[in-house]
């Protein structure tokens, strides 16, 4: 795994950028342990992770569109979609249910990929589109309101169980990064994939499927997007057609906090999953610091400080930049 | 490539059958859509109808107004709807008191009116700022708002509902003048002040030239900074002005709904409208008619029968339909 | 015989590219592609190489016929392409850039190691020892190029197209690219050389093939083929070199100094430069790519900050800091990349035209129509800007009817200094004598013209003076008495150390 690690080992801007994720997660991990009792109590960190474990898959699957210059806002819309069909189909089997949700998504993701090399749209226009159209899809399936799920079937063990004491969504979440990064750092697809973020037309020039890949990005993007609608109906027991509002923006936030940069073509997994976990870790210290009783920050606090967040990642980001180009 | 250089014959741009539909299509659709509810949907001629849809639509016009100018210099803005949010928070807040006492109530609602849209205007100031100052993408820099503006709204209001009956401050989406509804009224003087700025004005083609091609406005003598931060703070103004109506509409101002998926609908009305979402093209008429045309799609499914959800499905398909013809009109 | 291709057309939408083309390249063949821009070059390549589908011909390679739908396919076969710039993925690594889709694997994923001692292995082959994970995008246009040739060989590439190769590259980058061309055809490769610098030509390829109007018109030897015999190929007329333009005779020294340069430096591609420009005259500027002649324009204009030295106008110090400062003092760039510094392609002639006489044209931030469209119909017909009408996208333009749209931006705004850069850069010869007619009589008329440009004949036709730059640094200025081919020459390449003062 020493690569893992390599793989943060400054070369440019963009990489000084994931190291202060790095470095920020970790501060702010340390923050926490030191301010709060229960911080790194187990039932904390399972939590966290359990419920973190979505926005990272789908983070995983924006970082790899991003990095080939491209953007997927489907990804909240389809989570809701995937949540509803697997509640929906969850009463036959825990299986139906897991490759229903995962299958709904893979279908609009394979979507999004055709639309975009085929009918030559810009991504943020094609995807912004099946974020409509899977919305739409998630209501009239689910008849405007949540759906319960099956719980004869285990289909819930997904969501809520654990595995050698760890939540399974984390384990999912977890074996995704590490094919993820296996798939960047080690297969050649993988490097097409950051190639063609590079340049499309060189891309092309150069021999590399453009079109294939591309769309085997936003499939998978789909596809993660649709793994983690099925934690979210089997976490929360239920498949929930408004749910996933804003998550593609979460997700978008993630990336780019792990250092990736939108203009395509660097970017790290591991950056990513930092990223991710910080902006969730927000959340979670927020929520202490209210335990604590020395101040009340109403939850709607979130969003203001991971908007400060993300301005001050993109500030710092774009003086780094600025000056390495200068 | 160019066959010959010089001897370029003055070229009679006859439109191909596709530019035609790129140019005129959202016009047919609009005629189309008109034509079908006529004959099918019940009482579609009727007073009421065309203010149910005039005044539904009136707040997604003035918002796409706005972003029609944000991407004509190749930008976007996705704070829309939570500048709304922040607007519409703040408007009640100012003349039930709950800010400081304002006794006197004309003042009270005047400043009601005022303030909401000046803030906005200055966090639209903030996304331009950090475009122009920090080079920052424009999708990135209006997500900070996006994501931290309807925070800033629930904070205020700390997520309650305001509920309110102000007939004044209400007149913005209540009234009528000269019998039309009063935010259709604002809703027309806005799109004819941009279609003027945009058409008549040293400013308006210094929008349009930035977004065809900024490196060589800035070398032009263009302000490119000062234009850019421009459309931004106008986008917040209009976004703040469209939060007001929505809350005025509803008699009550809900931080978790104002505005919700309005960048959306600005955006999709623009995409329909036929303006470029590259850049260097503002076309508000078209946006105005995109509008309208996204609005009827809805009301004629709803009117016969059709979910709601399903016309989110048939919109999506309009987008991609719309932008669809207008690239392979402006490529051929 | 390695590639032969016979009959070739091909036609856009009606218009015929190229008609019954032919081109034929025999083993470890170095040939020569010239033509004007549109005399259908590319488009051949681009049917070659399966990037466009021929309309009809046939194409022999290595001895069978063939037609390759993608320029993967062809590049399977054995022809590479290295194109100006569009080349390597910028951020990826020099040995990933080399070996993209085609990595060694093991057991399905990259082997790195193979990667990387193979990248070493074969630049070594042409004397470049380099970080192979550095990115590309580190290195000089001269290193990335050797890359690309590096990628094209480990392809086992028999036939190797080169689009401009020396269009970025110092004198010395040539030399090493030339080495490299030579090394190739050693090794059995075959090379197409699409160029301009006639020398160059010259220097490296066995045999020429003249394209125009999308016909073959000439294959010859090199050496066969005398310098005005080839160029009378490409244009198809006898070649009216630029007749000198007639001065008027004043003496250039009792003319006010407009404009002046002392010491001015801006990072690291503008040294030490000293220009001045004079009310009337046009002052050339010249020096090979690299040596900061766009640079300084960008200085004087207030595209860049001037960091060292001082500028001067009409005799007051200056540091523009934006455009809009020097356009105010009334001076005008005309830069040298139409496409990406000047046109709006979307907007109207009349638009563009008036860009930057807008803010004078307003009334209360209106813009006066019919003062723009006096003032635009009045460009439009002394310039001679053939166009449909003033409402026609400047981008249904010529090169050259747009680059009087450009001129006419800044002349409507009746500037005291103009800066052209590379004024007939892509614009063909009938066009080019009318814009150097056209900045000679403005000059006459008292315009200050400052003229950067690589073509010494337009040099030595028009400019009153010349200012050498070599480095970043002025190195000579020549005054009209001097200038001449050889002189020119010898101070761009910097052989005239001592002289320079007395020449300046």
């Amino acid at each position: 795994m020493s690569a893992f690690f390599k793989s943060f080992a400054p070369k440019s801007s963009g990489d000084l950028a994931r190291i202060g994720v790095l470095i920020a997660l970790a501060a702010l991990i340390l923050f926490g342990a030191l301010r709060y009792d229960n911080f790194l109590s187990p039932f904390n960190i399972l939590s966290f992770l359990r419920y973190n474990s979505m926005f990272a898959l789908i983070a995983l699957g924006m970082a790899l569109v991003i990095m080939t210059g491209g953007i997927d806002l489907s990804v909240g819309a389809v989570a809701a979609l995937a949540s509803v069909v697997s509640a929906l189909l969850s009463p036959i089997s825990w299986y139906a249910g897991l490759a229903g949700g995962i299958g709904a998504g893979l279908m609009v993701g394979l979507l999004n990929g055709l639309v975009i090399t085929r009918l030559r749209i810009q991504p943020f226009i094609a995807t912004l589109a099946a974020m409509l159209a899977a919305n739409g899809t998630a209501l009239l399936l689910a008849n405007n309101q949540s759906v319960s799920v099956s719980y004869d079937t285990g289909f819930t063990v997904i969501g809520q169980d654990d595995f050698l004491g760890f939540p399974i969504p984390a384990w999912i979440a977890l074996a995704a990064y590490i094919l993820g990064w296996l798939f960047l750092e080690r297969s050649p697809s993988g490097r097409h994939v950051l190639a063609i973020g590079d340049g499309e037309q060189t891309a092309a020039l150069m021999g590399l499927k453009v079109e294939r890949t591309l769309l085997g990005v936003y499939a998978v993007s789909g596809l993660l997007a649709g793994l983690a609608g099925v934690i979210l109906a089997a976490q929360f027991g239920a498949g929930q057609p408004t749910e996933g509002v804003g998550w593609e923006l979460f997700a978008i936030a993630s990336v780019v906090v792990g250092g990736t940069l939108l203009t395509g073509g660097s970017g790290s997994v591991g950056a990513t999953l930092a990223g991710a976990l910080l902006l969730g870790m927000v959340f979670n210290v927020l929520n202490f610091e209210n335990g604590l009783g020395w101040i009340s920050l109403s939850a709607y606090w979130q969003s203001v400080i991971r908007g400060l967040f993300l301005l001050v990642v993109v500030v710092l980001q774009a003086r780094l930049t600025s000056k390495s180009t200068a | 490539m160019t066959m010959t250089d010089t001897s370029l014959k003055p070229t009679a741009t006859t439109a191909s059958p596709l530019q035609l539909v790129s140019r005129y299509g959202v016009f047919v659709a609009f005629l189309a859509l008109l034509v079908f509810n006529i004959a099918v949907t019940p009482n579609f001629l009727s007073w009421q109808t065309l203010n149910v849809n005039l005044t539904q639509v009136a707040t997604i016009v003035i918002v796409a107004t706005g972003m029609t100018l944000v991407i004509a210099t190749g930008g976007i803005d996705l704070s829309v709807g939570s500048l709304m949010a922040i607007s519409g928070a703040l408007a009640p807040m100012i003349f039930m008191g709950k800010l400081l006492p304002i006794d006197n109530m004309a003042l009270a609602v005047t400043l009601a009116f005022i303030i909401p849209v000046l803030v906005a205007a200055a966090c639209g100031w903030f996304n331009g700022f950090l475009v122009t100052h920090f080079r920052i993408q424009p999708i990135v820099a209006t997500l900070v708002f996006f994501i931290a503006g309807r925070g800033i709204a629930q904070v205020m209001t700390n997520g309650n509902l305001q509920v309110f009956k102000n007939p004044p401050f209400q007149f913005i989406a209540m009234g009528h003048i000269a019998g039309i509804p009063a935010q259709v009224v604002l809703m027309v003087v806005i799109a004819i002040l941009a279609y003027c700025l945009i058409r008549f004005t040293v400013l308006g083609r210094q929008i349009i030239a930035v977004g065809g091609n900024e490196k060589a406005a800035r070398l032009t003598g263009i302000p490119v900074r000062r234009v850019k931060t421009f459309v931004y703070v106008i986008s917040g103004a209009l976004a703040g002005i469209a939060g007001l109506i929505v809350v005025a509409r509803n008699s009550a101002s809900d931080a978790n709904l104002v505005g919700m998926g309005m960048e959306l609908d600005a955006i999709a009305a623009v995409a329909v409208g036929g303006s470029l979402l590259t850049g260097g093209r503002a076309n508000i008429f078209g946006t105005l008619m995109g509008a309208l045309v996204i609005q009827l799609v809805r009301y004629t499914l709803l009117a016969n029968g059709v979910p709601d959800a399903a016309a989110l499905v048939v919109k999506a398909g309009l987008i991609v339909v719309a932008v669809f013809i207008q690239q392979r009109a402006d490529r051929s | 015989m390695l590639l032969s291709m016979q009959g070739i057309s091909k036609s856009f939408a009606g218009i015929a590219a190229l008609q019954s083309a032919s081109l034929e390249i025999g083993e470890s063949e170095i040939m020569a592609l010239v033509g004007q821009n549109g005399a259908g070059k590319s488009t051949l390549i681009k049917i070659l190489t399966g990037a466009y589908q021929r309309d009809e011909g046939t194409i022999r390679f290595q001895g069978k016929d063939v037609s390759f739908s993608s320029p993967a396919e062809s590049q399977a076969a054995g022809i590479a392409t290295i194109y100006q710039e569009i080349n390597l993925a910028p951020q990826r690594s020099v040995a990933e850039n080399i070996y993209l889709s085609r990595e060694p694997r093991r057991f399905g994923l990259l082997d790195r190691k193979a990667m990387r001692e193979g990248a070493a292995k074969v630049l070594k082959v042409f004397n470049l020892d380099i970080d192979v994970d550095l990115p590309v995008a580190r290195f000089n246009a001269a290193t990335r190029q050797m890359v690309s040739i590096a990628r094209a060989v480990t392809q086992n590439a028999r036939l190797l197209i080169m689009d401009e190769p020396t269009s970025s590259l110092d004198e010395r980058e040539v030399e090493i690219l030339f080495r490299t061309i030579r090394t190739l055809k050693q090794n059995g490769v075959a090379v197409v050389f699409i160029g301009h610098r006639l020398d160059e030509l010259y220097a490296i390829c066995d045999r020429v093939t003249i394209m125009r109007d999308g016909h073959t018109v000439a294959v010859s030897a090199m050496n066969d083929m005398p310098k005005m015999e080839l160029v009378r190929h490409m244009l198809g007329r006898e070649l009216a070199a630029f007749q000198a333009l007639a001065r008027d005779a004043g003496s250039d020294d009792a003319r006010p100094v407009r404009l002046e340069l002392k010491n001015a430096g801006s990072g690291l591609r503008v040294r030490d430069v000293d220009l001045s420009i004079r009310q009337g005259e046009i002052s050339g500027l010249a020096g090979l790519l690299g040596s900061g002649r766009t640079e300084t324009a960008r200085i004087i204009f207030g595209v860049d900050r001037l960091e060292r030295g001082s500028l001067h106008f009409n005799g007051s110090e200056r540091n523009y800091a934006e455009p809009a400062a020097a356009i105010a003092d009334g001076i005008g760039l005309v830069s040298e990349d139409r496409k990406v510094d000047g046109i709006i392609p979307d907007m109207s002639i009349r638009e563009n035209m008036t860009l930057a006489l807008l803010p004078k044209l307003k009334k209360a931030g209106i813009v006066d129509r019919a003062r723009q469209d006096e003032i635009v119909s009045r460009f439009i017909r002394s310039l001679g800007v053939k166009c449909a009408s003033p409402d026609q996208p400047i981008k249904e333009l010529s090169g050259g009817n747009q680059q009087k749209v450009l001129l006419a931006r800044w002349l409507c705004t009746d500037p005291s200094v103009l800066i052209v850069d590379e004024p007939t850069r892509g614009i063909d010869i009938g066009a080019k004598s009318e814009i150097l007619k056209l900045l000679r009589s403005l000059a006459d008329e008292g315009l200050s013209v400052l003229m950067i440009s690589s073509e010494l004949e337009e040099l030595l036709a028009a400019a009153d003076r010349v200012t050498v730059l070599s480095d970043g640094m002025s190195v000579a200025v020549l005054p009209r008495q001097q200038l001449s081919e050889q002189n020119l020459l010898a101070a761009m390449a910097h052989q005239i150390d001592g002289a320079s003062g007395e020449l300046a």
